[in-house]
């Protein structure tokens, strides 16, 4: 396992490691939104006509609505006007097998250290490659068919398994949800699609992989998970972008249904571009995350690290309906410079004695602003319901904050819910202490970090895990000191 | 090996000079003793050997075999071998010891140009020498120094001493807080670390210590610099009539 030492060295030099662009022609759509647009993303698609009604009420929903100001970010306002909704790398056609694909491309993600390849490295983990509007590769879709697992490109499951997107698509975070979730059910593009039938244990872990390239575009992905009963499956998503002065938008939905006795861990390492030290540039991540603990006994387990973006938005939830359902929320929110985070949960309780578990890591440096905002309802049906909150706080400097804004709303006499808060600072005992046995102040900052955050760390799948600390170390590189 | 000449320090942003001139030689091999009453100067003496922020040096110097101490970071004395036994041992939740051990003990051989040491020699390494010291191996999972009793703290400094192989040891009232079998146990440890090339500076109140480490030569420490120095019995004669009755009246004051 690398130590944050080895970390650290080898990211030297390099603040955002990721932040170099990808030289390939692109088919961009006119900047802009309108009906013409959708139509014209519609098309590019192939959509089915009952999509691309879905888009055209999505995006008059969408008209109607007003961007949310509750949160505690501050930011310029977002000329919807300005971005272009759809980039894709032009390939006459979608490459049949994995050698065919764009060497450019494939340089991408090498240097991005996920090689498109089914070997090496990502043995155990299946990877859909999203380029700014599209899936370019999916890996170990045949041995994953053989088990009757569906893991493919949302735009590919539409035309392949229209059934299934059609049942469940907008069924968790519908259209009318939230005014990114409108713009995205409107003009999404591309994203993960995984259907898992029932009784099987998904062997590997599924992955996705997006990457925002083009120039003045956003990346409106939407990914939908189904576990049929008694399923198990284990999905990652990992994100980077180019560093540029512009802002870029990102709004994606992610929605996850867990039918009878099904569970679903989903978790995320977001290191999309954070903005330059001064506050410049940097990916705005508005993103909604829900999943439906539709059957009895299923489960669903969000686990996050966010290091990235300017400003973070986002709160993956549950909604507890089958009795005895579990919703979990394991989150670490690193902010530095500038970058805002306003970052929490929802547990919604509906069926009887479910259950919900949040633990939430927040770190600030810099002139950072990170919020816990959390929701744990109660509803009156949820006879025996159980939630336990767990937020902590670790300030870098002084200059920072953090923030911690929990709502619990309970109709239920026999629920009982916890919630427990501490704010700390890493200490000068601590870092002289490091010092002292060796340690560089930068190493020690992440080493005590790393403890601070390790019973959500502890909840990341191996490979991943690894990736996460070091991510942890380059993202409070200088702060302190 | 270590040379401390007419070194001179205060409290940052305070005018009151702490160390007064305080010059001290130890040479490979030897253990020296510091007392001294309650503000006299001996945690200063530490902190400032080993970097700490906070204080300022006001003149003086501090060598470690030719080295100067004084312009290094904290964690380039630790490689240079420098070691300070802390008197306070800090908490870090989350990080096991173990992890911690081998972070420190990996940082230091890179800064020393040295190959890491890999998982299984370093296993090997850390049992031998924690089952020296009574450190067990639950002891070694649990986070740092996090609820252990006052004695596993310190038994805890010693191991990563021992783990380091450090080439000064300054042990900072290793003794407070310790009852006697732990005492015992944390006097072996560093005795068996005794060594022709290795130094030893143990600051210390109480002349208890001094019975199971038995030191080459005591100084006692008053108003910033030594006194007066000797050898084992001065300590023995400290015990006996006072800092007030070895240095005169006005030394007792400040122990008061």
């Amino acid at each position: 396992m690398a130590t944050a030492l080895e970390t650290v060295r080898e990211y030297t030099g390099g603040e955002y490691k990721y932040g170099f662009v990808t030289d390939i022609e692109a088919d961009i759509a006119p900047k802009g939104l309108s009906e013409d647009v959708i139509r014209l993303i519609s098309a590019k698609k192939q959509d089915p006509d009952w999509l691309t009604e879905m888009r055209l009420a999505a995006y008059k929903r969408w008209q109607t609505m007003t961007e949310p100001t509750w949160q505690k970010v501050d930011y310029e306002p977002i000329d919807y006007q300005a971005i272009s909704y759809y980039a894709a790398p032009k390939i006459k056609e979608r490459p049949k097998s994995l050698d065919e694909i764009d060497p450019e491309i494939r340089r991408t993600y090498e240097k991005l250290g996920i090689p498109i390849k089914e070997q090496e490295i990502l043995a155990g983990v299946a990877v859909d490659y999203v380029f700014d509007s599209v899936s370019v590769a999916t890996t170990f879709r045949k041995k994953l068919h053989e088990l009757g697992i569906i893991f493919c490109s949302i735009s590919e499951a539409i035309q392949d398994h229209p059934e299934l997107v059609r049942k469940y698509l907008g069924s968790v975070v519908p259209a009318g949800d939230n005014f990114f979730a409108a713009l995205n059910a409107a003009v999404f593009t591309d994203g993960s699609f995984v259907y898992i039938p029932k009784g099987v244990r998904c062997p590997m872990e599924l992955s996705t992989y997006f990457r925002i390239n083009e120039k003045g575009t956003g990346q409106f992905e939407r990914t939908l998970i189904i576990a049929d009963e008694g399923s198990y499956v284990s999905y990652l998503e990992g994100c980077t972008a180019p560093q540029r002065d512009e802002n870029q938008l990102h709004a994606a939905v992610v929605e996850l249904i867990a039918l009878d006795d099904a569970e679903i861990k989903y978790s995320t390492v977001q290191n999309w571009y954070p903005g330059d030290s001064e506050g410049k540039g940097g990916i705005y991540n508005f993103v909604t995350k829900r999943g439906a603990c539709r059957g009895k006994n299923s489960k669903i387990s969000w686990t996050q690290v966010e290091t990235g973006s300017a400003i973070t938005w986002k709160y993956p939830s549950c909604i507890l309906q089958g009795d005895n359902s579990v919703g979990e929320f394991y989150s670490v929110a690193v902010t530095n410079n500038r970058q805002q985070a306003d970052t929490g949960t929802k547990m919604i309780h509906i069926g009887k004695n479910t259950r919900s578990r949040i633990v939430a890591k927040g770190i600030s440096a810099g002139t950072s602003d990170s919020t816990y905002r959390g929701l744990v309802k109660v509803l009156k049906s949820a006879e025996g319901a159980r939630n336990y909150t767990q937020c902590d706080s670790m300030l870098i400097g002084d200059k920072c904050g953090a923030h911690t804004v929990p709502y619990i709303e309970v109709r239920n006499r026999s629920a009982k819910c916890e919630h427990e808060a501490t704010t700390s600072k890493i200490s000068d005992d601590q870092l002289f202490y490091c010092r002292q046995r060796g340690i560089s102040e930068e190493d020690a900052v992440a080493l005590i970090v790393n403890g601070f955050c390790r019973e959500v760390m502890d909840e990341l799948p191996m490979e991943f895990a690894v990736e996460a600390r070091k991510l942890l170390a380059i993202s409070l590189e200088h702060s302190v000191g | 090996m270590l040379e401390i000449k007419d070194l001179q320090a205060t409290i940052e942003g305070q005018d009151k000079q702490i160390l007064n001139g305080l010059s001290l030689t130890v040479r490979p091999g030897e253990v020296h003793a510091i007392m001294g009453p309650n503000g006299s100067g001996k945690s200063t003496l530490a902190y400032v050997l080993s970097g700490r922020d906070g204080y300022e040096v006001t003149g003086g110097s501090a060598t470690l075999d030719g080295e100067d101490l004084l312009e290094l970071e904290p964690e380039e004395r630790a490689a240079a071998g420098l070691f300070l036994a802390m008197q306070y041992p800090v908490e870090i939740p989350g990080v096991s010891n173990m992890y911690f051990l081998r972070q420190a003990m990996n940082s230091i051989r890179k800064a020393r140009g040295e190959e890491e040491i890999s998982a299984g020699a370093f296993m090997k390494l850390v049992k031998e020498r924690a089952a020296l010291l009574g450190v067990g191996g639950e002891l070694l999972k649990r986070d740092v120094n996090r609820g252990f009793s006052g004695g596993e703290k310190k038994r805890n400094e010693i191991l990563q001493m021992a783990m380091l192989q450090p080439r000064i040891c300054i042990l900072d009232e290793t003794d407070s807080g310790l009852d006697i079998d732990a005492l015992r146990t944390v006097a072996d440890g560093v005795n068996a670390m005794r060594s022709p090339d290795r130094g030893f500076l143990i600051i210390t109140h109480y002349q208890r210590l001094l019975d199971y480490i038995v030191p080459d030569h005591v100084h006692v420490l008053a108003k910033g610099r030594i006194q007066t120095s000797g050898d084992r019995s001065l300590a023995l004669e400290l015990e006996e009539k006072g800092y007030g009755g070895v240095l005169g009246a006005e030394f007792a004051e400040v122990a008061a």
